[in-house]
């Protein structure tokens, strides 16, 4: 955004608020009551994720250690089980992952937005579906990755990457959609200078609106990596197993496991000490979480700063 | 804008888009390698037949029952740390998961806590595989009461389904049968996580999970249940055999009648033979004719796994098989490895 557009937001924002707040029609509390409201709303969110942290943390304590990390899944040594297999696991999966949502993602937002006519029937109704798959249950794209990319036309095996394609159909349309927000939100005189000092289209899309859409696109990504990392009914469908004494050879080969996938094995056994690993699990799991969100978040924040 | 920023964004678009190539390119790649890679296994595998006390290798895929994984799992690290080159990748998709996924080819060994059904054995005819069915391990269950009642010593499906089915009104021993004296009833069962729990709601209530509601869950402290039924005359619980044996003269465990009518008692030489039912039962793997044949670590795994059962069952809580059922069970590997 340059200095001008930064302006006329401002000046928007302070309208909006003389507008908005009421006060000139003695309707000032129910601003407060909304707001009131909204903060409710806030503290409900985080009181259930601070519940869970805690509760898995005061659980899991006595098995955060390196051996949760060093050490391969084990059933006779218990006390020592760990879970390296499942960490490479979901590593693997989620670079995958990215790599194949992103470009695919980006590129089909970029078209829709860009290129594609929205009065012609067919473009509607690829809009449609992609706001339609975006509700599919995940157990659904389980059963189309077993039929079509485990098996099937593509015949991949129960490897990382089928589960990582897997994932990638099941938060396409997240990323598609938020891709497109970012790039609707890039303003038309942008384009519009770019295209009238001669710029072709691909030349405008290519050093102006990406770059200044980068930000939002990074956002939808982070969205979508958090919900594909929880998962575990798709992949069980596809062929992640639950005892792995060994990291995935790549993407292409040998078996693998992944954090969610291991945390709900173990949660569901009868010993003590497998409950205890699940609870450790957990915070594992949102550690590498925060570590993948971070990175996205200094992603962004750089191109922010930038623009 | 800064010539900075158009540059990086190219640059991680570019990064993108190279890196969905490759990951498109190892594809083809993946899918040679692993031809070769299986080539090359079988003929390391010729070698080592040949050649014999060659360090097995290579990797072993089984999926199947979830109560049978706890077993496969020892057996699985017992295994490998005898032979540090084989690799065992355990899947836990169910009895009829596991087999659908055995007759596709995609496994070396199923696991089941029942026998291979009739639509089961044609799929697997249709694609060719061939299999044999091992025995394990025997799994058993005991219905245990205070060792001061008198009255029951044998009871029937029905009788034990009446106490414990989900709606069951059954206050007292007299609702049971009434030839039982008046005495108030307490139950007492492992939480629904234990394989226990689901083998006896499907054995005695004929669905896993079906049981009634104001049963006294002990979760999975099984000597909990001890402990209720030996201070209570009018308790009954139900919990894996081997805590019978270890809880002495604490509880009673109670004759139940089979399918052939007749009360039996249970012990580990009744489960074993198969006349403790519908309480005891046999656990099975079904390694795949091929596998036996042309993998050595599946065929070693297989003999591993049945001639170690003493010390795999007891890690897992579960029985052991007897010497008989070993017998069987290795020459059905031979056979299996031998046909083709």
């Amino acid at each position: 955004m340059n200095g001008a557009n930064r302006v006329a937001v401002a000046g928007a924002r302070r309208t909006t608020e003389l507008r908005l707040d009421g006060s000139g029609r003695g309707g000032r509390w129910k601003g407060e009551v909304f707001r009131a409201l909204l903060i409710f709303c806030l503290v409900i969110a985080f009181v259930t994720l601070l519940a869970v942290i805690v509760q898995a943390s005061v659980r899991g304590m006595p098995r955060i250690d390196l051996n949760l990390i060093t050490q391969m899944p084990s059933t006779l040594d218990r006390e020592t089980s760990g879970m390296q297999s499942a960490i490479f696991g979901t590593i693997y999966v989620m670079v995958g992952l990215i790599v194949t949502v992103v470009p695919i993602g980006v590129s089909a937002a970029i078209f829709l937005e860009e290129f594609a006519d929205g009065t012609k029937w067919w473009v509607r109704f690829i809009e449609l579906n992609v706001q339609n798959l975006a509700a599919v249950p995940s157990i659904v794209f389980g059963i189309l990755g077993l039929a079509f990319i485990v098996r099937g036309p593509l015949d991949l095996g129960t490897v990382a990457y089928a589960g990582s394609l897997t994932l990638a159909l099941l938060v396409l349309p997240t990323v598609i959609l938020a891709s497109r927000e970012a790039i609707r939100a890039v303003p038309t005189s942008l384009r519009q200078a770019s295209l009238g000092l001669g710029a072709t289209k691909w030349q405008t899309i290519w050093h102006h609106v990406l770059p200044s859409a980068v930000p939002g696109i990074v956002t939808g990504t982070i969205l979508a990596l958090s919900r594909a990392i929880g998962e575990t009914a798709p992949l069980l469908l596809v062929g992640a197993t639950v005892f792995v004494t060994y990291n995935p050879d790549g993407f292409f080969e040998g078996a693998y496991t992944v954090l969610p996938v291991q945390i709900f094995q173990w949660a569901v056994r009868p010993q003590e000490e497998f409950r205890i690993l699940a609870a450790a699990g957990i915070i594992l799991l949102l550690a590498v979480l925060l570590v993948m969100n971070s990175i996205a978040i200094w992603i962004r924040n750089k191109y922010t700063r930038d623009a | 804008m800064s010539l900075r920023h158009n540059t990086l964004a190219r640059a991680s678009v570019v990064a993108a888009a190279l890196l969905a190539l490759t990951a498109c390119g190892d594809d083809a790649d993946g899918a040679t390698d692993e031809t070769t890679s299986a080539a090359a296994g079988s003929e390391d595998g010729a070698d080592e037949e040949s050649e014999g006390g060659m360090a097995l290798a290579g990797d072993i895929a089984i999926d199947g029952s979830s109560t049978v994984t706890p077993l496969t799992e020892p057996a699985a690290e017992l295994f490998m740390q005898e032979n540090p080159d084989v690799r065992i990748a355990v899947g836990t998709s169910g009895t009829g998961g596991g087999f659908e996924k055995f007759c596709a080819g995609e496994t070396d060994i199923s696991m089941a806590s029942r026998q291979i059904d009739e639509e089961e054995i044609a799929a697997c005819e249709e694609a060719g595989i061939t299999f044999e069915e091992l025995g394990v391990a025997n799994d058993g269950l005991a219905v245990v009461v205070n060792p001061e009642n008198d009255w029951a010593t044998c009871l029937t499906v029905d009788e034990l389904n009446a106490a414990w089915r989900d709606g069951s009104t059954v206050q007292s021993w007299s609702d049971i049968n009434p030839e039982f004296p008046d005495e108030a009833i307490a139950l007492y069962g492992p939480g629904t996580d234990s394989g226990t729990f689901d083998y006896f709601t499907d054995a005695i209530n004929g669905e896993e999970g079906n049981i009634r509601q104001d049963y006294n869950d002990i979760g999975e402290d099984d000597n909990a249940a001890v402990t209720g039924v030996s201070g209570e005359v009018g308790a009954m619980a139900f919990i894996p055999l081997s805590f019978v044996l270890e809880a002495g003269d604490q509880v009673k465990a109670i004759e139940v009648e089979n399918e052939a009518g007749e009360c039996v008692a249970p012990t580990n030489e009744t489960v074993q033979a198969g006349d403790y039912n519908p309480l005891g039962r046999e656990l099975f793997i079904y390694p795949k004719g091929e596998s036996i044949a042309d993998k050595p670590e599946v065929k070693a795994f297989a003999e591993f796994y049945v001639n170690n059962s003493d010390e795999i069952a007891e890690a897992a809580g579960f029985i052991a098989l007897t010497e008989e059922q070993k017998a069987e069970a290795l020459e059905q590997i031979a056979t299996l490895g031998g046909g083709r």
